[in-house]
């Protein structure tokens, strides 16, 4: 099996960490030895959270370094600016087009990066990645919060791994009442790709 | 099975299969969760003591009276219960003691990274650090027993990358053991560290400590991985991953145990190996003991003291001292992103500790402050704190610039639970010493920064039993201070009435700003997004120092100045009003205008 290192970043409370227990359960359902690591000690108070989940055949270090990572996942866009350079060249993205202005730029007057300066800097690194309206297409299914599920959908379909495993894992990581709403936005991620 | 446990998740999990049936501990990133995952199994005592000595003696208590125990902190935290750590090693327990220390390298949440390996030497205390979660899970269990083999606490030292990876544990039964004793002990010179008692003890320890290095030999935990004999890497803790990552092929030696080292286990190594090497992080320690044996070995000449080890740092440290080809450097990409905006952390959109802080930066007093979410005032644009040491300091640094004559009137900042942790001696001191400071008591209803804990101010405890809710002004007038207001944080006319009488008055005073934390479920409850008004408007931007996160630049711009007015986003507003109260033109409707508006 080969070995796949992921990194997902996002702001804190988006839902970054549900996801990377989902794709750490995933990895392990699927056979692999998995490690997962997160710093989320300020997570709560609007800063960025990031999370390494590396699948192998035996994982040694719990996170892989800078130019390592093979699928960096961004929940939003100026985070996944921030970390592009832990991807690996020529490697995949997927990247949620949400944008949480920080306070630098709410009360501070920075910009926040437009599509032009963010597509300028990500394809420095890589021009394999995909923009997905994830927030976009979760409220459509009635719940904003589900976009992280929407984001795994559209990853489920660069891994070979049956949808029932990830459903199955996601079943056990999302509150009961919002099980439907999850398959749901699971199901609109993987078929994101179709439609392009 | 096999399931993703972080290392906290892991350790409650092999407390409880190890019979651990008593636990106290004070909140303190990474150690947090320990307690939380312990706490709702079932047939056990867990409990938030109100700081991390008592929650030791708590825990000395309950092995003494032949219960297995548990308590855990965060490296600081041992500074702050060190006194009971000394004498549990000194007098020994009746049933196994485990001590945690959850070390913070990098200091991703706290103030130092101090390497807490050194508490294990200095106290005579032997130390386990584990590698992975299983690791951590199984060597509370081994703690145990040794623990109750060798009469002494055990430490089990893992570090953030532990305490918060996830990685597979497999799952057993809990075992539990009938009390160690029958009555709680009445063993007068064991347990009573008179000078004549405990100098007779501390033989015993240094001969404890022998007896410890024997069994570290056979430790399984110490575990010798030969491969390519040219390197040989004795390590600890996570750097065992590391080491395995950037150097598949050398000979490792783990060691399970960090203190006391096993001696012949290493000569032994350190034999069969051409260049030997220690890759730890932090302080040397493992590398001044091995010197101290006579091994010849290179560790901090090539990896830094300062920060975590990450497998990079690894790598082009290793490089850089010819251990690694240069091919061997794996190059990130370099995008030239220009710079881009910081993301630091904030106080919440409604926190009731926003407006306070406004208000005293408005008053331009010096403001002693200490740890909690409210640390968080220090950071543009509130910038209202002069100093943060350590839990409980800020009163006492107050006092101390007060008596040494300083000429300003100081403020001291202080959370409702870091009050109780070691706020109140303070205080007392302040009152008893007839200092004048202004103590201001921040009291939002919770244990905050570290995920909501339960403390003596909020009426439940741990294990969810309703218990008493502390009341803070018969509290500070009991300790002598007469001069007390307490005020709604939100209401920021009442904050300042309060300084401005406090300032007023000679006398030590303590201001409590009251207010339940913003994300706790009674608060969610009452959120109702305010809105600007954009007629009003003149983007003078006065609403942007309060530094809240839902305030926001608008599409719209003021046409005298061209500036862009402000904008609330109703995602994340919570209606606390500090925001409204500051403007200048009253163009941010307060809720009771909202109500009118919405009613038209």
């Amino acid at each position: 099996m080969d070995s796949i290192n992921f990194l997902l970043v996002g702001v804190g409370g988006q839902g970054t960490l549900v996801a990377a227990n989902i794709l750490g359960e995933v990895g392990l359902a699927a056979g692999y030895d998995v490690k997962k690591s997160e710093i989320h000690g300020m997570a709560q108070r609007g800063g960025s959270v990031t999370s390494h989940v590396r699948w192998g055949q035996q994982v040694f270090s719990p996170m892989a370094g800078k130019g390592e990572v093979d699928v960096l996942m961004g929940f939003e866009q100026l985070e996944s600016m921030r970390y592009i350079e832990w991807l690996r060249q020529g490697a995949k993205a997927l990247f949620s087009t949400h944008r949480i202005p920080p306070v630098s730029v709410t009360s501070g007057g920075a910009e926040y990066p437009d599509d032009n300066r963010f597509a300028g800097v990500i394809e420095q690194v890589t021009r394999d990645y995909l923009l997905v309206p994830a927030v976009r297409i979760a409220e459509d299914l009635g719940n904003a919060k589900a976009h992280n599920v929407v984001m795994l959908g559209a990853l489920s379909r660069l891994l070979d791994i049956d949808s029932a495993v990830w459903t199955d894992v996601i079943e056990r990581n999302v509150p009961s009442k919002a099980l439907k709403v999850n398959y749901q936005a699971f199901r609109q991620g993987r078929d994101f790709h179709v439609e392009l | 099975m096999k399931r993703l446990l972080s290392g906290n998740e892991a350790i409650a999990r092999g407390a409880w299969e190890a019979g651990v049936e008593v636990a106290s501990a004070y909140p303190g990133t990474p150690s947090t969760e320990i307690l939380e995952n312990f706490g709702p199994m079932p047939d056990v005592y867990a409990e938030w003591a109100t700081n991390e000595k008592v929650g030791m003696d708590v825990a000395i208590g309950a092995a003494y009276a032949g219960r297995r125990a548990l308590t855990c902190m965060k490296h600081v935290g041992l500074n702050v219960a060190a006194d009971s750590y000394f004498y549990a090693s000194m007098t020994g327990i009746e049933a196994g003691l485990v001590i945690v220390t959850a070390d913070d390298p990098e200091m991703h949440s706290s103030q130092n990274e101090q390497d807490n390996r050194r508490y294990a030497k200095f106290a005579r205390v032997p130390c386990l650090e584990p590698s992975d979660s299983q690791d951590a899970k199984d060597m509370v269990a081994v703690a145990l027993e040794m623990s109750e083999q060798f009469d002494t606490p055990v430490m089990l030292r893992i570090t953030t990358r532990i305490a918060h990876s996830h990685t597979p544990v497999e799952l057993g039964e809990r075992h539990t053991h009938p009390p160690a004793v029958e009555k709680y002990p009445r063993n007068f010179e064991k347990y009573v560290s008179l000078p004549m008692n405990a100098r007779k003890r501390h033989p015993i320890l240094e001969e404890r400590v022998a007896l410890l290095a024997g069994y570290a030999e056979n430790l399984p935990h110490n575990r010798v991985e030969m491969g390519d004999a040219s390197l040989g890497i004795i390590t600890c803790g996570v750097s065992y991953q590391y080491a395995r990552e950037v150097f598949p092929d050398a000979s490792i030696l783990r060691l399970g145990m960090v203190y006391p080292l096993p001696r012949q286990l290493i000569a032994d190594f350190a034999a069969r190996v051409d260049r030997l090497i220690v890759i730890e992080e932090l302080d040397p320690f493992l590398e001044e003991e091995l010197v101290l044996q006579g091994v010849k070995v290179e560790g901090k000449s090539i990896f830094p003291m300062c920060g975590e080890l990450t497998p990079q740092i690894v790598r082009e440290s290793a490089i850089g001292a010819g251990l690694l080809p240069e091919s061997a450097a794996v190059v990130p990409p370099a995008p030239i992103t220009g710079d881009l905006p910081n993301r630091p952390p904030v106080l919440c959109p409604g926190c009731p500790h926003r407006g306070v802080f406004y208000t005293l930066k408005r008053l331009k007093l010096p403001v002693q402050g200490d740890i909690g979410c409210y640390t968080l005032g220090a950071m543009p644009p509130l910038s209202t704190m002069e100093t943060c040491g350590c839990m409980g300091a800020g009163i006492g640094v107050a006092h101390g610039a007060d008596v040494a004559g300083d000429a300003e009137r100081h403020v001291a900042v202080i959370g409702d639970s870091t009050f109780f942790h070691t706020g109140m001696p303070a205080l007392l001191n302040t009152v008893y010493n007839r200092g004048k400071s202004i103590t201001v008591l921040m009291d939002n209803r919770i244990t905050a920064m570290t995920g909501h804990q339960q403390n003596p101010g909020t009426g439940r405890t741990l294990q969810g039993k309703k218990t008493l809710e502390i009341e803070f002004e018969p509290l500070v007038r009991a300790m002598g201070v007469n001069e007390v207001h307490t005020v709604d944080a939100y209401d920021m006319d009442a904050v300042k009435d309060a300084f401005t009488q406090s300032l007023a008055s000679e006398e030590p005073a303590v201001i409590i700003t009251r207010r339940e934390c913003a994300l706790l479920p009674q608060a969610r409850k009452n959120y109702r997004p305010l809105r600007v008004d954009p007629e009003k408007c003149v983007a003078c931007w006065t609403c942007f120092r309060v530094g809240c996160p839902a305030i926001r630049r608008s599409e719209e711009v003021f046409e005298k100045t061209w500036r862009q007015k402000s904008d609330i986003d109703p995602l994340m507003c919570t209606g606390c009003e500090v925001c409204a109260q500051v403007c200048p033109q009253n163009a941010i409707l307060f809720r009771a205008q909202l109500d009118e508006d919405d009613s038209d």
